[in-house]
């Protein structure tokens, strides 16, 4: 485990936060909802867990854990996650949408950007990538782990079940998913559009190793993560409970600002209850 | 040239994926429940751990070799063509190609020789939805020879290749050792009257085509086209410029494929006179390949009666 930043979690996720609403109102475009409500845990992950120089971050993810975005459009968050923790500058935060921008809508690699191993947003698909990067590395003899993020929404593609049941087959246990159960997607509640049901029920009966966590909460994330790295021979999925929107009250807990940006008078409702703590860009 | 032997280019393709499997370390191999049906078994008994059975979950075995391409291994994924675009294009599209995923699409069984199976197999859009991807590389090899090859070099190149080949044991005529270069059209036959440019299997049709043209006095020009994409462009211009007359034959709907892909070409480089072998807007049925080869003018007669409409003019 590498420590990678001095701030605390609270600092960074603050400023994350921060980061996420001025980027989405910069841009008049992007999704705020998921990005907030998956800050938490995966701040945690990337400052306490994912084994990443990310001075040396390297597109194959050679001896080093790999992280994958299936969720693509919650990359508002993914790209103030990665300046702030040095893998690309702070400032290139604010080109976030824009013409020529490294900071696509949707993670892309065509101008290299740190951190980034593939492309995502096209719902569905990074499970089954992790999987092979997971067993690539198994073949390899290396012994890192691949944590791939996932949506509760986004299980409604059947792609998912098809690489949760080849993920089991081939006992892929150096790989830690994570499903963002935020109950939301951008009809309305999950459970209203496609009912996606017991998920906990499902993963296990699919021959996973199942936790779930208060997405929210570090120390119960810390210890979930830990957990999820035991040894086994099944791969992990880890059930985080949030609520979309999360650190800003009027977002807070609806689909309505899964995909919509905040008007300026609304931008700066939200700053006022986010604390700058690392200098915003 | 001379038939060897018939033989199928899917076993041009399992050769050749064995061979690589011998050379290089990094090269692995996925198939969806279709290993005997492409040939993989000598590579998946030989090389037990880099062969990943995937089971009947074509976009799933996709998204898998995109992770292992991005962790550096050179994977190829086998199934049958049609499951290896439509199925999967989006997969194909975001996962490998705009991902930049050095991933093999070993697609078998394309076109209407898949026979008896009917059109729910028999893909003839195959190479119209691999050439419109991005950065996808598309082969068509004629033969045995060629599709092993062909194999060889996709493991070589870097970048998302769509390696097609098919079920029917045809003649296996090109040489043992080539030549054979990706993007680099084969001249098989110089002639001055007219060119006939050719892939897959309807390669050796053309080289039958040749001997009747010649008994009417044609002297054809015959090219192998086996990389749709990128096309050899200064071959064809080439060509057009000396023959000033072009059929192409491929099998394939002639929607986006390799005709329509030459028309395109010439038209803005050096228009002339063109037909196309290929099967018109429709949907195959069940039948032998030879049945329906010649139901559908993908053969030596077919390309002959397209020259001499050219002739005609």
């Amino acid at each position: 485990m590498i420590p990678k930043t001095p701030h605390s979690i609270p600092d960074l996720t603050s400023q994350i936060r921060r980061d996420i609403i001025r980027m989405v109102s910069a841009a008049k475009s992007g999704h705020p909802g998921g990005s907030l409500g998956s800050t938490d845990f995966l701040t945690v992950l990337f400052a306490e867990f994912l084994d990443q120089d990310p001075a040396r971050w390297r597109r194959d993810g050679k001896n080093a854990d790999m992280f994958f975005l299936s969720i693509g459009h919650i990359s508002p968050l993914y790209y103030s996650l990665l300046a702030r923790m040095g893998y690309f500058p702070v400032k290139e935060l604010a080109t976030f949408r824009q013409l020529g921008s490294r900071l696509q809508g949707h993670p892309s690699i065509e101008n290299g950007l740190p951190g980034v191993h593939v492309a995502s947003g096209s719902l569905g698909q990074g499970l089954s990538i992790a999987c092979g990067a997971a067993l690539s590395k198994r073949l390899a003899g290396d012994p890192h782990r691949v944590y791939v993020l996932l949506g509760d929404g986004e299980s409604e593609e059947g792609q998912v079940w098809e690489a949760a049941m080849f993920a089991a087959h081939h006992k892929i246990s150096n790989l830690t998913a994570i499903t963002d159960w935020n109950g939301q997607q951008i009809d309305g509640p999950v459970e209203e559009i496609g009912g996606v049901g017991d998920l906990n029920a499902k993963w296990t009966a699919f021959g996973w190793r199942v936790l779930e966590c208060d997405g929210h909460n570090p120390d119960d994330i810390r210890n979930t993560y830990r957990k999820a790295a035991e040894p086994g021979d099944k791969p992990v999925m880890i059930l985080m409970h949030t609520n979309m929107g999360q650190g800003v009250d009027f977002m807070t807990g609806s689909h309505k600002w899964h995909g919509k940006a905040p008007s300026a008078e609304q931008e700066a409702l939200a700053l006022a209850q986010l604390k700058e703590t690392l200098g915003d860009f | 040239m001379t038939n060897t032997g018939n033989k199928d280019t899917r076993s041009g393709f399992g050769a050749g994926l064995y061979e690589l499997g011998t050379l290089n370390p990094n090269v692995v191999a996925l198939c969806a429940d279709l290993t005997g049906s492409l040939k993989m078994e000598k590579f998946a008994e030989s090389f037990p751990d880099r062969f990943f059975q995937t089971g009947i979950a074509e976009a799933n075995m996709m998204g898998v070799a995109a992770g292992m391409a991005v962790t550096g291994r050179i994977p190829f994924a086998g199934t049958f063509a049609e499951f290896a675009t439509g199925r999967v294009y989006d997969q194909l599209r975001q996962s490998v190609c705009y991902s930049q995923a050095n991933v093999k699409i070993a697609a078998s069984h394309a076109g209407i020789t898949l026979g008896e199976d009917g059109a729910t197999h028999q893909t003839m859009e195959d190479l119209a939805l691999a050439r419109a991807l991005p950065h996808m590389t598309v082969v068509n090899p004629c033969d045995y020879n060629q599709t092993r090859l062909a194999t060889l070099a996709a493991a070589a190149w870097e970048g998302p290749l769509y390696l097609r080949f098919g079920r029917p044991s045809v003649p296996n005529f090109t040489p043992v050792d080539g030549p054979f270069e990706i993007g680099k059209a084969w001249m098989i036959q110089p002639g001055e009257d007219l060119t006939i440019l050719a892939t897959g299997h309807l390669v050796w049709e053309a080289y039958e085509a040749l001997k009747i043209l010649a008994q009417k006095g044609i002297r054809a020009e015959l090219i192998n086209i086996h990389t749709i994409k990128p096309l050899d462009e200064k071959a064809i211009i080439e060509s057009a410029l000396k023959t000033g007359a072009v059929v192409t034959a491929e099998e394939h709907l002639v929607t986006g494929g390799l005709g329509e892909a030459v028309a395109g070409l010439l038209a803005r480089h050096h228009p002339v006179p063109l037909r196309m072998v290929a099967m018109e807007d429709g949907f195959g049925q069940s039948g032998t390949p030879a049945q329906l080869m010649d139901l559908y003018g993908l053969n030596a007669a077919g390309i002959v009666a397209k020259a001499s409409e050219l002739r005609i003019r």
